[in-house]
């Protein structure tokens, strides 16, 4: 990763970017954090509703054991440590999609603490790594909506009470592409231990920025502001320049930066301050007095860490020891979990690695695009697997076997039924290419002639003239063979 | 620790309460009063005191993520002040910008 | 005699003594045509529960689904909840009846139910004086013999300070003992649904049905819960009881102070040791609790925003929404409350108030392990420093906290505490207080069965 954005206006030079990213995920448990209302997205609007979530007078929140699984799952994940006792806190602030007028979350001692994540390499092949500050359990709040009523603003508690967790970086990252590298792994960690879908264009991922800028070589940390209402990874990594190349021009005349909340406006690609108010911030943290202090046994912690599903970065180095692929080829097959399962289960099927790799990085990923149900694999890794040891050990051609695969993933049957059933099998047989070796050298007795005079060139057009003879059946390969011996034989 | 009349208005506008100015002596001296009994407390040594975190040693009891949910008697909108095609609806916010701006005081 | 006949009863006493001008003004919402109706189910039923057919009321403070629950304030006017509160349902479900909310200090703050928005309530024994607060409505209707149990609640005596001012029993129960689930919140680490009874023993059987944990309060315990209601032994072989001289001082009343004695005496007599002990820091309690709970109470009352239920007062926008709605909504307790615990809990003051009452919490609550692990069963105590008092005679918001000067600490430590009558001053009732440690309410009960006994024979 260059240290010099080429996007930013000469005015950055001299200045470094500080950046931290705060990032909401929505856990995926069946229901809320508090109360046992669904959590699914899409319910008419507070049909997900009941005393709890409502915060009708006199109801009580009881916390969700598969939140507290997920969360802690996630902070192993992130290589956190995990407090053994954690506590709840009130953060107090009025809003309407805050029915309790107080959100439930954790302040003084969080659920885990200490973390990193790797987002990529060094020209030296050192990791980069942005450490983790703390991952904490929280409850979302509703929905606002602000333009579907004239003069008034409509609120949807379906998603009040949906549990979170908040995962706080250090301010380790030096540009916007390290921010950007930083949440593709942490969603990438995410998705592959089921945590959350981990979906910033649907909300169930949400970043706030913090960036600063100070003058390069400069230890201290500068004034940060937060830039809030970013909407995708890109749209942070654009949000972060502008804000930094602002800061930039102002510390450049002499300015200096005021704490303050910035709003990213997509559409103009400008951040704005937003509205502060006066005594902004209070939020009068203070420990939850419902809920008393949440204890993880240390040897749960352990097995939840045991239990713990291999990681994009084990996988990632695995891949590259036993299989011997390209990083290329192995960013594309650990991209998901489920590409990298499907990929080994090929292999363990007993398709040779690299073949299997250009399989299911092209034809595979391709036939998954189109198909309509993610879920669903257009073809088994055991018929992907044959259908690899096929070309392999040449019973049939590479192009004859992208015809098979096609077939096979429409059809569902299996490879050497469809290469049978279309006439696609190669031919070994001596005594059949032999006659057509002998049919094609008497076809054609001027190139035949010019062959056994000893001009090599002419082997790869005979080889042609074979294949369309035999109809394309003919293995290239033997026949190749055959002609060598021929012609070494001076036949 | 003397609470001030901007004091009060501070932690009044905190509350979303709208006290009159003419009350706000009276308030000063109340909350003067009663928090002037409260400077006992500075005197009492509480180091190595852990704060009360409830009776007992008892940990949190987590519930299973299963529902259904508590059933309300009779819906939303026999109580809401105002709801339509299923929103509650509240006035919009008076300097509205973007949700953003208020979820900060 | 049938579950009908009980309730009409409780309604016949009701219209004698509530309404019209001279009226109590304890009941606040009833409904005479349900309750006659759910007695009469009682009556059909085939199984009779511990309760059946037993009139009950619930302070304002509980949520019920046929009568308003409006914890005596306007900003709740007019709400019936759709769902009902744990205590509320397992009455239910042993036959008792519910036949009245009562009236109530607003949102459980106050000493002397003249803070309700519905008016005050009248002491039954002497109408010019208070109940007490802040469950003073319930007191009310077991003393005045509309019903023989009642809820109420407790953050600071809200049960004793009222039991004790109109000569009935109050019973505190363990922190966690009973479930908060339907209880309006006002400080959640010290509220407790608590049970006025004509007699010992109906306080008892009253806990013994609503007591238990509950799946829906995260901070009910995982106790089981003995048969208060048969706690009641002959004698006190055995039981040390402990005189904290702390709540004995030199300026407490020479009438209290003599009615406590004969009642310890009388305690003697049925075989206790009575053992002068102390707790030191039983001064701090009422700095404490008026830290700690307005400061709770400021966060519990952010829900009452005129948004999804009761009062909304219209406007333009909506901050002004929620400051008219808060400002008309919260009488002036209410609001000094808010107030105080939204300061205490501000920036820069939060060490130095909440956290730091939070640990001198600990220490009250240290003081009764230490006396209670030092070999004494039970503590005895007056209730109250005074009987009640007369309507405005405490003006000053201070002057009002200390009356729960003798209960708070039990609040505060969580441990289970019952007031019981010991005797009259010049006609008003004044009570004794049996303090037992935590989850203890089988011996806590069985003091206050002897005390009670020996009372009706001492006469």
């Amino acid at each position: 990763m260059s240290a010099k954005e080429s996007t930013l206006p000469s005015v950055c030079d001299a200045y470094e970017m500080v950046v931290g990213l705060e990032v909401h995920v929505q856990l995926l448990t069946r229901t809320k954090a508090f109360c046992s209302c669904s959590s699914a997205y899409g319910a008419a609007p507070n049909a997900n509703t009941c005393p709890v979530c409502l915060a009708l007078p006199g109801a009580l929140p009881v916390l969700n054991e598969e939140a507290v699984r997920l969360a802690v799952r996630a902070a192993h994940a992130l290589s956190a440590t995990v407090n053994e006792t954690s506590i709840f806190a009130r953060k107090n602030y009025f809003y309407p999609d805050l029915p309790k007028g107080y959100q439930i979350s954790q302040f003084d001692k969080p659920l885990a603490e200490q973390g990193k994540l790797d987002i990529g390499k060094n020209a030296d092949g050192t990791p980069i790594t942005v450490r983790i500050t703390r991952v904490h359990m929280e409850e979302d709040a509703g929905k606002s909506v602000h333009d579907r009523y004239s003069g008034a603003t409509a609120i949807d508690l379906n998603r009040s009470g949906v549990p979170l967790i908040e995962i706080v970086s250090e301010p380790d990252m030096r540009s916007a592409r390290e921010a950007g590298a930083y949440l593709r792994a942490l969603k990438q960690v995410i998705e592959y231990t089921s945590v959350s879908d981990a979906n910033m264009e649907e909300g169930s991922l949400r970043v706030d920025a913090n960036v600063s800028a100070r003058l390069r070589g400069e230890t201290k940390l500068g004034t940060k502001t937060e830039v809030k209402n970013l909407n995708s990874f890109s749209g942070v990594e654009r949000a972060l320049e502008v804000e930094f190349a602002r800061q930039c021009e102002v510390l450049a005349s002499g300015g200096t930066i005021t704490q303050h909340t910035m709003l990213w406006d997509a559409n103009r690609g400008e951040v704005r301050p937003a509205r502060s108010k006066e005594g902004s911030h209070d939020y009068r943290y203070f420990p939850e007095p419902d809920l008393p202090p949440l204890r993880l046994a240390p040897a749960w912690i352990d097995q939840s860490r045991m239990a713990l599903p291999e990681l994009p970065s084990a996988k990632q180095a695995r891949f590259a020891a036993d299989y011997k692929l390209t990083p290329a080829e192995i960013e594309v097959l650990t991209a998901d979990a489920p590409t990298g399962s499907y990929y080994e289960a090929v292999v363990k099927a007993g398709a040779d690695p690299k073949a299997a790799a250009n399989w299911v990085i092209r034809d595979y990923k391709q036939a998954a695009n189109a198909s309509p149900d993610p879920r669903v694999e257009p073809i088994s890794s055991g018929s992907l697997a044959d259908l690899v040891k096929m070309v392999s050990n040449d019973v049939v051609s590479r192009s004859a076997a992208a015809k098979i695969f096609t077939i096979a993933v429409q059809t569902k049957e299996p490879p050497l039924d469809i290469a049978k059933r279309e006439g696609l099998i190669q031919e070994r047989n001596e005594d059949a290419l032999t006659g057509w070796v002998d049919q094609v050298l008497a076809e054609n007795p001027d190139v035949a002639s010019r062959f056994r005079g000893g001009d090599k060139k002419l082997q790869g057009v005979l080889v042609g003239l074979v294949m369309k003879a035999s109809k394309g059946r003919a293995d290239p390969k033997a026949v190749n063979q055959l002609l060598s011996a021929r012609a070494a034989a001076g036949e | 620790m003397a609470v001030s009349r901007d004091d009060v208005r501070h932690v009044a506008a905190l509350a979303r309460l709208d006290v009159a100015e003419s009350r706000l002596p009276e308030l000063v001296a109340q909350l003067n009063g009663i928090l002037s009994h409260m400077d006992a407390l500075a005197k009492v040594k509480t180091t190595g005191v852990m704060a009360t975190a409830g009776v007992g040693d008892a940990a949190m009891p987590l519930r299973a993520d299963i529902g259904p949910p508590i059933p309300l008697l009779h819906p939303l909108e026999s109580f809401a002040p105002q709801m339509r095609d299923g929103f509650l609806l509240v006035p919009r916010l008076a300097t509205h910008e973007s949700a953003a701006d208020e979820s900060d005081e | 005699m049938s579950a009908v006949a009980h309730v009409r009863d409780a309604f016949a006493r009701m219209a004698e003594v509530d309404a019209g001008p001279t009226g109590l003004n304890c009941i606040l919402w009833t409904d005479e045509e349900r309750a006659l109706a759910d007695a009469a189910s009682v009556d059909a039923a085939a199984t009779h529960g511990e309760l059946a057919g037993v009139p009950f009321v619930a302070k304002d403070n509980i949520a019920t689904t046929h009568l308003q629950t409006t914890c005596g304030s306007r900003i709740l006017e007019g709400y019936v909840s759709p769902y009902e509160a744990t205590v509320i349902t397992r009455l239910r479900d042993a036959g008792a009846v519910l036949v009245g909310k009562s009236n109530c200090d607003e949102f459980a703050m106050g000493s002397s139910n003249e803070f309700s928005a519905w008016g005050p309530v009248l002491n039954p024994v002497d109408r010019t004086r208070v109940p007490g607060g802040s469950s003073g409505g319930s007191a009310a209707t077991v003393a005045a013999g509309i019903v023989r149990i009642a809820l109420g609640s407790e953050t600071g005596g809200s049960v004793r300070q009222p039991a004790s001012y109109c000569g009935i029993v109050g019973v505190k129960p363990t922190y966690g003992r009973v479930s908060r689930f339907g209880l309006v919140a006002f400080a959640s680490s010290l509220d407790q649904v608590g049970v006025f009874g004509t007699t010992v023993h109906d306080a008892a059987l009253g806990l013994e049905v609503i007591a238990g944990r509950d799946a829906l309060d995260a901070t009910s315990a995982d106790c089981p819960v003995d048969r208060y209601s048969t706690a009641g032994t002959a004698d006190l072989k055995g039981v040390v009881i402990g005189r904290p001289r702390e709540y004995f001082p030199a300026t407490l009343d020479p009438r209290v102070a003599a009615r406590c004695e004969a009642a310890l005496d009388l305690l003697r007599a049925r075989g206790a040791e009575v053992r002068d002990v102390s707790l030191p820091h039983t001064d701090l309690a009422i700095p404490v609790y008026y830290i700690i709970a307005p400061a709770e109470a400021s966060s519990n009352l952010a829900r009452f925003d005129g948004v999804r239920y009761g009062l909304r007062v219209p406007a333009n926008g909506l901050r002004e929404m929620y400051e008219s709605t808060r400002t008309r909504g919260f009488g002036p307790e209410v609001t000094r409350r808010i107030l105080l615990g939204t300061y205490v809990l501000s920036a820069g003051y939060y060490d130095a108030y909440y956290k730091k009452a939070q640990e001198v919490r600990t220490l009250i609550a240290q003081d009764f392990r230490a006396v209670f692990d030092a070999g004494v069963h039970l503590l005895f105590t007056p209730t109250t420093p005074t009987p009640a008092f007369e309507f405005g005679a405490k003006s000053d918001p201070y002057e009002m906290y200390l009356n729960d000067i003798f209960t708070a600490t039990a609040n505060l430590a969580g441990v289970p505490a019952i007031s019981v009558p010991i005797g009259d001053i010049d006609g008003l009732p004044i009570g004794g207080q049996l303090i037992a440690r935590h989850f203890d309410e089988q011996t806590m009960f069985r003091g206050a069965f002897a005390l009670e006994a020996a009372r009706a024979g001492a006469r």
